[in-house]
């Protein structure tokens, strides 16, 4: 982490002042992570045959039904960043396994003891995610060239999915991390991350438009962040697509959950171990 | 701040109870600094939840405690920048390496960069780990994790390191020489140093003084010398142990507690 004014290094005398110190400890959680995903990359690759499968398979079938309106777009196209953004759910909805482990191991009382603020342990676990949902964008453009669907490939376009995606990660893994420091154990909480991904996924507009929904059913796709997170992800690869809630809505909403959910790990962080 | 107290460890009517049980009933403890000093005691006495208080990690429900200058209710922060843990269960990283997880632990304990290399190295130098820095800690033995375990909790130098069963699960040899560790620590850093342990001869061995928790509170305290002389000249602190609290057929811990000490003793690869 590089320090925000580089012109006062630090120095064996000097402390260096907050900020530096609070971002150093969230990159070093952070970099940790990373390291760890780079040794075994395994099971980031596995988790792209999903979204390969949902693209080539089920969205091959479904575009056969005219029921949905996609305007001028090919179902495929107006699929593609929800498959993205749902790919991006399935894999950080489980991150808190990962924790679960640690605490099992011995390794969260360690962190726990240490003298870097608990936002720190949270917020570097949250970027470590979310680049790991970066990779996973990358796959997923690639597979959609392949495949011949038309996005958008302008480099804002694509930065702004990049943010989307960094952002919607890091809100789906600090979730998970909130329902670890709830349940605790391993077997409750894949009951638990089975119970909400596909209600999460379904209640979205990630396979079809909210106004094809009932009533309802809009209401509640309104309170979920996936929803946000396709929508961005859409009006970027989709440039020409109407019906988008607009992008400052989108990434308000994702900013404000992310905050909120910083906030409620870290204050349930310390109950893992109790 | 009493940073010129005599004691490292000063408890006051420390108290915490999980539901109806009291786990730990208005502990008084004082240890002095510069000692190393031993909390025994069968299974459910309260060891593991008055370190757990003492670290910072559980908040008590009455009473409070002064560590390493500070009031660990008032000011856990300060407390945590001044001591060093060490869990009973594995919490180096496997995934990393051996210098990958003294940075991590450098960098959160926010020692300045400029030293962090320094320090680093004299860790790995003091517990004899330089040539195993860049492997896996994986691929550690279990006498080399305690090892680096060690290492990043005396990367801060902390006034006082708590140790959860330093020992579990080592073989005779690397035991030995985590005792020869903890004795260096205490006598050329002059840290303080708290360890909770089953093991009888390492209490002997390695502590000045102990303390026997029995039902939450002190059962018996003192030099280890003082507690066998009190049973007879030929007592043991076997005898000590049964003495205070072997008579109990209560049998204290839970389920995750056997399963989590089980885990420690088998992770020597």
């Amino acid at each position: 982490m590089t320090p925000s004014n580089p012109a006062v290094p630090p120095t064996a005398t000097v402390e260096p002042t907050w900020a530096p110190r609070y971002a150093e400890q969230v990159g070093a959680i952070a970099q940790a992570e990373i390291l760890k995903i780079r040794r075994d990359p395994v099971e980031l690759i596995t988790r792209a045959a999903q979204p390969i499968l949902w693209l080539l398979v089920f969205g091959q079938v479904l575009g056969r039904v005219k029921g949905i309106s996609t305007g001028d777009e090919s179902y495929l196209a107006f699929f593609a960043p929800g498959v993205l953004a749902q790919s991006v759910l399935f894999s950080a909805i489980f991150y808190g396994i990962a924790v679960i482990w640690e605490r099992d191991l011995g390794i969260i009382h360690k962190l726990l003891v240490s003298p870097a603020p608990r936002s720190t342990l949270v917020l570097g676990k949250a970027i470590a995610s979310g680049l790991r949902g970066l990779v996973q964008a990358v796959i997923i453009y690639a597979v959609v060239l392949l495949a011949g669907i038309s996005v958008s490939l302008n480099p804002l376009n694509v930065a702004g999915v990049f943010a989307a995606v960094l952002l919607g990660s890091a809100i789906f893994s600090t979730f998970s991390l909130v329902v670890a420091c709830w349940v605790k154990t391993r077997e409750k909480f894949m009951g638990i991350g089975q119970l909400l991904t596909m209600p999460l996924f379904f209640a979205s507009n990630a396979i079809y438009p909210l106004t094809l929904m009932p009533g309802w059913l809009q209401a509640v796709a309104r309170l979920n962040p996936l929803t946000y997170l396709v929508d961005a992800c859409r009006s970027l690869m989709l440039p020409g697509l109407p019906g988008s809630q607009g992008l400052p809505l989108d990434f308000a909403v994702m900013i404000l959950v992310l905050i909120a959910m910083v906030a409620v790990a870290t204050k349930m962080y310390p109950n893992l171990i109790r | 701040m009493s940073s010129d107290s005599i004691f490292a460890i000063q408890t006051q009517g420390l108290t915490r109870s999980f539901g109806a049980m009291t786990a730990l009933d208005h502990l008084d403890l004082s240890v002095e600094r510069g000692l190393i000093f031993g909390l025994l005691g069968p299974n459910g006495a309260g060891k593991s939840t008055t370190l757990k208080m003492l670290t910072t990690l559980l908040e008590p429900t009455a009473g409070t405690a002064r560590v390493a200058g500070f009031d660990i209710v008032r000011d856990p922060a300060r407390v945590r920048s001044r001591i060093g843990y060490v869990p009973q269960s594995l919490s180096a990283d496997g995934a990393l390496t051996g210098f990958e997880n003294l940075r991590l632990s450098a960098k959160l304990y926010g020692l300045p960069p400029a030293q962090r290399g320094d320090r680093i190295q004299e860790a790995l130098d003091f517990m004899a780990l330089g040539d195993s820095a860049g492997k896996l800690v994986k691929q550690y033995s279990g006498g080399m994790i305690r090892r680096l375990e060690l290492a990043q909790a005396m990367l801060h130098r902390p006034s006082v390191l708590f140790l959860d069963e330093p020992t579990i699960g080592l073989d005779p040899v690397a035991r030995q020489t985590v005792w020869e560790k903890l004795r260096e620590l205490n006598r050329d850093h002059h840290t303080t140093v708290l360890i909770t342990t089953h093991d009888m001869v390492e209490a002997d061995h390695l502590c000045h003084s102990l303390a026997l928790l029995h039902r939450g509170t002190v059962a018996a305290i003192g030099k280890p010398a003082e507690l066998k002389a009190r049973l007879g000249p030929d007592a043991d602190l076997n005898d000590v142990f049964t003495h205070f609290a072997g008579t109990d057929l209560r049998e204290g811990g839970n389920y995750r507690d056997t399963q989590q000490s089980r885990r420690a003793a088998n992770r020597h690869s």
